[in-house]
C-alpha cells in the first residue's frame, strides 16, 4: 500500500496554485465565458472600432418607458430560462445519472396552462383581481409541471427506465398536449399586465425575468444550504445501494430531483408566455432541452449523474446565451447555431470521457509498476 | 523458460486507484499438470487470471507461452494463443441459447451454422451428461447448469492452456466429479490446467502442483506432495498453524450477563434471498460470528437483521420491546449498525469525500431537514480520521482514491459515528493489508468491551476464533450449529461447515 | 474433512417456458397487431376493408421501417441512436439541393444519401464504441448537427423537378390479383411504391443478417452482456462500432426512401421520425437493455403503430396532435410492460 500512498500524497504536496485553479469546477465556464468577452472585444475593436457590443444604454422602450438595453442586458434577460432549467437539470443529473429532453416539450404544457386560466379574464379588471388570477394561473401550471415531472420520475425511479428514454414519451407528446390543453387556439392576451413577467415593469429599468431568476437562485441556494438535497442525490447518483444500506431512498430523491425540475419549468413556462403574450405550440422553447444539457455539462458536472456544482451549472447557462448571441452576431441563422453547439457538446464529453481518464488512469499504473521493477534490480543488486 | 513449461509468467504488475493487487508475480504451469492457484480473498488470484486473458491490461511484466512472448490484449488474443477460461462469475451471454453461447466468438467463418452448433453442442452435452437441451435459452437455465456449460465451452477449445476459476462453488458432488475426469482427461492430452478454489479437499483430490499468492504477491510454488494441508494454510494466512491457536482472547465470555434481556432478539426471520427462516439473539458486549462457505446465507441472514433485502416474516425484538425493521433506517433508527460484504459496491460513496462518507449515516438518521454545519462535520471527521489513524491526504479527498483498508476505515467511522448499540461488520477484512486486519479486529473487541454487540464474519476462520465468543455456522441457507467455548477450532467449526466428522 | 459443495435449490432447477425472450416478444407484437387490424376491419370498415389500405401504410411508412430497422440493430446492441429522424431530413435536403441546383443525378443522389448516413454512422459509431461515451448524448449532438446542418444548405423547401428521378418516384409496383373494384365495377390492381420493395427487401437481409451471421448473432451477444461477450472472445467494440455504421446506413436508405416519397427536400421533413422508429422497435419487442428483438417484430411495431395512427384519425380524432399523444401512449404502455417483465425475471432468478 505504502508506495501507493506516497505517490498520492506526494502528487497533493506538489500540487502547484495553476493545477489548483485548472481543476475547479468553475474554471471551464469561467474560462469560456472569458473566451468569449474577449472574442467579442477583438471584434468589435477590428470590425467597428469601438466596444458598442457591451455598451449598455438607458433609453425609452416602445411602451414609453426607460429601460437599460444592450447586449449584455439581453443575454442575461435571455439567459433566465435556461438558468433556471440548468438548476432543475442539474439535479436530475446528479441524482438519476440522466437528463430530461422533455423540458421544451413541457414548458409548452406549463406556459398553456397558464393561457388557459388568464384568456378568460377580460383586460379591465381591477389590479388585485388580476394579480389572483395571474397567481392561480401560476400555481395551476406549477402543480401541472410538477406531476408531469413525477410522471417522468415515476418511470425513472419505480421501473427503472433510463431517464432519456422515459422522458422521450413527454418529448414527442407534451407539444400535443400542450395544444390540447387550449384546444389549438392561437391564444394572444391583450392585458399589457401579462407581459410584465416576460419583459419590464413601468418604472424598472431591469427586466423582470433577471428578477425572477435571481428569486429561483436565491431559493435553491436556500434549499441545498437547509437541507441535505445535495448530499442525499450525490450519494444516490453515485452509488444507490449504498445509499440505500445508508437509509437513504433513492427512489424517492429520483422522483423529487424530477419534481424540482417541473416546478423549474412551470417557472420558464410563466416567463415564456409572458414574453409575447402568447403561445406557438410547436416552437415554444425549441430546442431548450439541448442547452439545458449543455449548461450542466459546461459547468463542468458529470452527465452520468453524482457530484454536482450548481453555480458552475447557472454559469454554464449564461456562457451559453452568450455564445449564442455571439453566434447571432456573426450572421448564423438561429437555426443553424444547433449545429455550433453540437460541436461543442462533443468537444466536452471528449474531455471529460471515461476513455481519457482511462488512459491516465493507465499510464499512472505503468509508471508506478516501472518503479516496482527497479526496486526488484536494486534489491538484486 | 523452465523445461516442459507451456505458460511461464515472470513479474506480473497491476495496480487498481488506490490497490496493489499484484506485484510482480511469477507463476509457471507445465505440460500436462494440474496446478493450483491458491490464497485468501483478495490474494490476487482472480486478478492473475483476468491479467493473462487480457481481461486487465497488465501494468508490467511478461508472459512466455510455449518457448514465445505473448502479449494478450484482450480475450480474443487469449482464445486465438490457445488459452481458454471459465471464470469465476458466469460470463456467459443470457439472452443467447446453450448452443450459441458454446460456440460464440470462436468459429471461422461469416455465417452461422445452426444445425451444425445445435447437433455439435448436443453431441457435447451428452458426453459431459449435461441436463439441457442446446436450444434452450441459457437464461432460463440453472446457475449449476450455467457453469457446465461454460465449462463444456472451454474444454471444446483445442487449448494448451485451461483455467478453471472456482468452477465448483456452485456445483454439486456429483458434477464437481464429472468435472475432475474431465480435467484427468485433459491432463493425460498435455493440456496444462490452472485450477483456483477454495476446498483445500478438491485441491489435494486432482492437484500436482500449487502456487501460494498473498496480498498481491508470490508466497511460492510447491509440489503437492511436499505441502501438507496445515502448512498449505498457513502459508496461505501468512502466519504458523500453531500461532494462532495462542492469540484467542480470554475471558469475554464471562463478561456478557445472559440473565439480561438480549439486545437483539428475532424469531423465525424470513426474507426472500433464499435464507430458511431463522432466530438469533444476541447480548451486550458480545461478539458473535456467522460461518459457512461461500453462498451457505451468512451475509443474507445479517442482511435480513438489518432490513437490507425484503423482509416477509417474523418478529424482532430489541431489548425485549417489540420493533418493526423493514428497511435499513427502521434498523439504524433502533440502533443497528451494518458494514457490507462488499465494500465498493454497497459500501463507500466513491465521489463523495472522506468526510460526506463518514457523517452519511448519521445526518441520514437526523433527517433530510436538519443537515451538521460544516463545522460540525469537519469535527467528526477529523475525529475519526485520528481515532483510527486513517491515512487520507485532506478530509476533502473523494474516498475511492484511498486503499482498501482505508476505505473500510471510513465506512466503520461512518458507522461508529452513528453510535450504534449493535454492529453488524460482514468481512471487514477482505482484500485489505494484513496491518488493518489486525487493528480492525482490536477495534471489535475494544467495542465489545464498551458493552456493544458486535456480529462478526470473516471469511478467514481464524479471525473469526480470534475474535467471537460464539459462532452460528450455516450450510445451505439453513443455521446447522453453534459452537461456542472450547468447540471454537478449526477442526470442529470445518466438521461443523461440512456436516460430517473430519 | 469432507466438505460437500452445496446443491442449488430445487427450485431454480425448475423449467420455465422453453421460448426465447425474442420469440416471446415478436409473438406479443404480431397477436397485438392482427388484432388490431381485424378490430378496424370488423368495427371501421371505411377503407379497411380494401387491400390498398394496408399497402398505402406500406407506402406512407416504408422510410420509418428501415430507420426503424436500423435502430432495431443498435438497440440490441444495448444502444440508441436519436439521431435517424434528422439525418432523414438532412439526406432530404443535400439530395433536394443536388439534384436541383446542383445539376447532379439520380445515382449520384444515391450515393450522397449513402454517404452521409455512413459519415454519421462512423462518426457517432466511433464515439460511442472506441470512446466510450454515451450513445444518447453522442446521438443528440448528432441531431443537433444534422439539423444545423440541414438548415445551412437551405431554410425553405425545395421541390424536385429532375425529370428521371420524378419518374422513380412515381413508379408504382402493382401487386398481382389484389385489389378492389370501384364504383363503376372497374378492378384496380393495389400497388406500392418502389421505396416499399427497397424497404422490405432490406428487412430480409437485416433479417437473415441477425439470423445467420457471426456479426449478427455478435449484436445480440453484446447487447445481452457486454463483459461477458468480451471474455467469450468478442471485440465489443467493433461490434458496437459497426452497429452504428449500420444504423447510419439505414438512416441514409431511409432518408433517400422518405426523399422518394415526398420528392422534395425541407428542414421539416421527418420531424419526430427517431421517436417514430425508436417507438416501432420497442412496440416490435426490442428491449432497451439490449440483446432482445427481432426484425421482424420491427416490421410489426411499424406496421401496428401505423395502424393505430390511422384509427385514431379515421374515429374522428384528426386533430394533429392525437396522434402524437398516440404514439407517446403506445410507447409508454409498452415501455411499462418491458419493465414489468425484465423485473419479473430478475427477481425469479434471485
Amino acid at each position: 500500500m505504502s508506495t501507493n500512498e506516497k505517490a498520492i500524497s506526494s502528487s497533493n504536496s506538489v500540487k502547484s496554485f495553476f493545477a489548483k485553479i485548472v481543476r475547479n469546477q468553475l474554471f471551464i465556464p469561467i474560462a469560456a465565458l472569458l473566451l468569449l468577452i474577449i472574442f467579442n472585444f477583438a471584434a468589435d475593436i477590428i470590425l467597428h472600432a469601438d466596444t458598442s457590443f457591451f455598451k449598455i444604454v438607458l433609453e425609452p422602450s416602445s411602451t414609453g418607458n426607460m429601460v437599460l438595453s444592450g447586449n449584455l442586458i439581453t443575454i442575461i434577460d435571455n439567459a433566465s430560462e435556461l438558468a433556471l432549467l440548468a438548476i432543475g437539470m442539474t439535479l436530475v443529473t446528479s441524482a438519476s445519472g440522466g437528463q430530461d429532453i422533455s423540458v421544451g416539450a413541457t414548458i409548452a404544457i406549463a406556459g398553456s396552462t397558464i393561457l388557459r386560466i388568464v384568456k378568460g379574464y377580460s383586460p379591465d379588471i381591477s389590479g388585485a383581481k388580476f394579480a389572483a388570477v395571474i397567481i392561480g394561473a401560476f400555481l395551476l401550471s406549477v402543480i401541472v409541471s410538477a406531476l408531469f415531472g413525477a410522471f417522468n420520475g415515476a418511470l425513472v425511479a419505480y421501473f427503472k427506465i433510463q431517464p432519456m428514454v422515459a422522458t422521450l414519451i413527454l418529448f414527442t407528446a407534451g407539444r400535443s398536449i400542450a395544444a390540447w390543453i387550449n384546444n389549438n387556439d392561437n391564444i394572444s392576451i391583450n392585458d399589457t399586465r401579462f407581459g410584465y413577467f416576460g419583459n419590464f415593469i413601468p418604472g424598472i429599468p431591469v427586466p423582470t425575468p433577471v428578477f425572477i431568476t435571481i428569486i429561483c437562485i436565491i431559493v435553491i441556494a436556500l434549499v441545498l444550504k437547509f437541507t441535505n438535497l445535495r448530499l442525499y442525490s450525490q450519494a444516490v447518483g453515485i452509488n444507490a445501494s449504498s445509499s440505500r444500506l445508508n437509509g437513504i431512498n433513492p427512489k424517492t430523491i429520483k422522483l423529487l430531483s424530477f419534481i424540482i425540475l417541473g416546478i423549474c419549468v412551470a417557472v420558464c413556462g410563466l416567463i415564456k408566455v409572458s414574453r409575447t403574450s402568447s403561445i406557438t405550440y410547436a416552437v415554444i422553447a425549441n430546442n431548450i432541452e439541448m442547452d439545458a444539457i449543455l449548461a450542466v455539462a459546461l459547468g463542468g458536472n458529470n452527465l452520468g449523474g453524482g457530484k454536482f456544482n450548481m453555480t458552475a451549472s447557472v454559469l454554464g447557462a449564461y456562457v451559453i446565451q452568450f455564445l449564442t448571441t455571439t453566434l447571432f452576431r456573426m450572421k448564423v441563422s438561429s437555426s443553424a447555431i444547433s449545429a455550433y453547439k453540437a460541436i461543442v457538446v462533443i468537444l466536452l464529453i471528449i474531455m471529460s470521457s471515461p476513455f481519457i481518464r482511462k488512459w491516465l488512469a493507465d499510464r499512472k499504473n505503468r509508471r508506478l509498476a516501472a518503479k516496482a521493477g527497479s526496486n526488484v534490480r536494486k534489491e538484486v543488486a | 523458460m523452465i523445461e516442459g513449461a507451456v505458460l511461464e509468467m515472470r513479474g506480473i504488475c497491476k495496480y487498481f486507484p488506490g490497490v496493489r493487487a499484484l506485484e510482480k508475480v511469477d507463476f509457471t504451469l507445465r505440460e500436462g499438470e494440474i496446478h493450483a492457484l491458491m490464497g485468501e480473498n483478495g490474494a490476487g488470484k482472480s486478478t492473475l487470471i483476468k491479467v493473462l486473458t487480457g481481461v486487465y491490461p497488465m501494468d508490467g511484466g511478461e508472459v512466455m507461452l510455449s518457448d514465445h512472448f505473448v502479449h494478450i490484449r484482450s480475450p480474443q488474443d487469449a482464445q486465438n494463443v490457445g488459452i481458454a477460461t471459465v471464470y469465476q462469475e458466469i460470463t456467459l451471454c443470457p439472452n443467447l441459447t446453450v448452443a450459441e453461447n458454446m460456440y460464440i466468438g470462436r468459429t471461422k467463418g461469416v455465417l452461422t451454422d445452426w444445425r451444425m452448433m445445435n447437433s455439435s453442442a448436443g453431441r457435447l452435452l451428452e458426453e459431459l451428461g449435461i441436463p439441457v437441451s442446446p436450444k434452450e435459452q441459457l437464461g432460463n437455465c440453472s446457475i449449476a447448469v450455467q457453469q457446465m456449460v461454460a465449462i463444456a465451452r472451454a474444454v471444446d477449445m483445442d487449448c494448451k492452456v485451461l483455467i478453471l476459476d472456482e468452477p465448483t462453488s456452485s456445483l454439486d458432488e456429483q458434477e464437481v466429479q464429472k468435472l475432475f475426469n474431465l480435467m484427468r482427461d485433459l491432463k493425460k492430452k498435455g493440456v496444462g490446467i490452472i485450477f483456483v478454489t477454495h476446498f483445500l479437499e478438491q485441491v489435494y483430490e486432482v492437484c500436482d502442483r500449487i502456487t501460494v499468492l498473498r496480498d498481491g504477491k508470490l508466497v511460492g510454488e510447491y509440489v503437492i506432495e511436499d505441502l501438507p494441508r496445515v502448512q498449505l494454510v498457513s502459508k496461505m494466512l501468512g502466519k504458523d498453524f500453531d500461532d494462532m491457536a495462542d492469540i484467542k482472547t480470554e475471558g469475554d465470555a464471562d463478561r456478557i450477563d445472559l440473565s439480561e434481556l438480549p439486545v437483539y432478539q428475532a424469531n423465525n426471520l424470513t426474507g426472500t434471498t433464499g435464507i430458511k427462516p431463522f432466530d438469533f439473539e444476541i447480548h451486550a458486549g458480545e461478539v458473535n460470528g456467522f460461518t459457512g462457505l461461500l453462498g451457505s446465507g451468512r451475509s443474507e441472514s445479517v442482511r435480513a437483521i438489518f432490513g437490507a433485502d425484503r423482509v416477509v416474516g417474523g418478529t424482532v425484538k430489541m431489548h425485549g420491546k417489540t420493533v418493526k425493521i423493514r428497511k435499513p433506517l427502521d434498523a439504524m433508527k433502533h440502533g443497528i449498525s451494518y458494514l457490507p460484504e462488499d465494500r465498493k459496491l454497497d459500501g463507500i460513496v466513491g465521489d463523495l469525500s472522506v468526510r460526506d462518507n463518514i457523517i452519511l449515516a448519521l445526518q441520514v438518521m437526523k433527517g433530510f431537514f436538519r443537515p451538521f454545519s460544516r463545522a460540525q462535520a469537519e469535527r467528526f471527521a477529523d475525529y475519526y480520521i485520528k481515532l483510527l489513524n486513517i491515512k487520507t491526504a485532506s478530509q476533502d479527498t473523494p474516498i475511492k482514491s484511498l486503499s482498501g483498508g482505508n476505505q473500510q476505515k471510513v465506512i466503520l467511522a461512518r458507522w461508529l459515528l452513528a453510535d450504534p448499540v449493535y454492529l453488524i461488520l460482514d468481512e471487514p477484512t477482505r482484500g485489505i493489508d494484513v496491518g488493518t486486519k489486525v487493528e480492525i479486529q482490536k477495534l471489535v473487541l475494544k467495542l465489545a468491551a464498551e458493552g456493544k454487540s458486535v456480529t462478526f464474519i470473516s471469511s478467514e476462520i481464524d479471525e473469526m476464533i480470534r475474535t467471537c465468543s460464539r459462532l452460528i455456522v450455516m450450510r445451505d441457507g439453513k443455521v446447522v450449529g453453534e459452537l461456542k467455548g472450547d468447540d471454537l477450532n478449526q477442526n470442529k467449526i470445518m466438521a461443523t461447515i461440512a456436516g460430517g466428522e473430519s | 474433512m469432507s466438505i460437500n459443495t452445496p446443491a442449488l435449490n430445487g427450485k431454480s432447477l425448475k423449467r420455465r417456458s422453453s421460448y426465447t425472450d425474442t420469440n416471446l416478444l415478436l409473438i406479443i407484437t404480431i397477436a397485438v397487431f392482427i388484432v388490431m387490424y381485424v378490430c378496424a376491419v370488423v368495427f371501421l370498415k371505411k377503407g379497411f376493408t380494401k387491400p390498398q389500405m394496408f399497402f398505402n401504410i406500406l407506402n406512407e411508412n416504408a422510410s420509418l421501417l428501415v430507420l426503424s430497422c436500423g435502430m432495431t440493430l443498435v438497440m440490441i446492441t444495448g444502444g440508441i441512436d436519436i439521431s435517424v429522424g434528422q439525418v432523414t431530413s438532412l439526406v432530404c435536403m443535400a439530395c433536394a439541393v443536388h439534384l436541383e441546383q446542383n445539376g447532379g443525378n439520380v445515382f449520384t443522389s444515391i450515393l450522397l444519401a449513402l454517404g452521409i448516413g455512413l459519415a454519421f454512422g462512423i462518426v457517432q459509431g466511433f464515439l460511442v464504441a472506441y470512446l466510450e461515451f454515451q450513445p444518447f448524448i453522442v446521438t443528440l449532438a448528432g441531431l443537433f448537427f444534422a439539423k444545423g446542418l440541414t438548415t445551412i444548405i437551405s431554410s425553405d423547401r425545395i421541390s424536385v423537378t429532375n425529370e428521371a428521378f420524378v419518374k422513380l418516384c412515381r413508379y408504382e409496383v402493382t401487386i398481382p390479383f389484389l385489389g378492389s373494384v370501384n364504383k363503376k365495377g372497374i378492378f384496380i390492381p393495389a400497388y406500392v411504391e418502389i421505396g416499399v420493395v427497397v424497404a422490405l427487401v432490406l428487412v430480409v437481409l437485416l433479417f437473415c443478417m441477425l439470423r445467420w451471421t457471426k456479426l449478427g448473432r455478435n449484436f445480440y451477444a453484446v447487447g445481452g452482456n457486454n463483459q461477458s461477450a468480451n471474455m467469450l472472445g468478442i471485440n465489443v467494440k467493433l461490434t458496437k462500432f459497426l452497429a452504428h455504421v449500420l444504423c447510419g446506413l439505414c438512416a441514409g436508405i431511409g432518408g433517400y426512401l422518405f426523399f422518394l416519397h415526398a420528392c422534395s427536400g425541407s428542414p421539416l421533413h421527418a420531424q419526430g421520425a427517431e421517436m417514430n422508429a425508436i417507438a416501432s422497435s420497442i412496440i416490435g419487442g426490442t428491449l432497451l437493455s439490449g440483446g432482445v428483438g427481432n426484425i421482424a417484430g420491427t416490421l410489426f411495431g411499424v406496421l401496428s403503430l401505423s395502424t393505430i395512427k390511422m384509427i385514431v384519425t379515421s374515429l374522428g380524432f384528426d386533430d394533429p396532435w392525437w396522434t402524437n399523444i398516440t404514439v407517446a401512449l403506445m410507447l409508454c404502455i409498452f415501455l411499462l410492460v418491458q419493465s414489468v417483465i425484465l423485473s419479473r425475471k430478475n427477481k425469479t432468478k434471485k
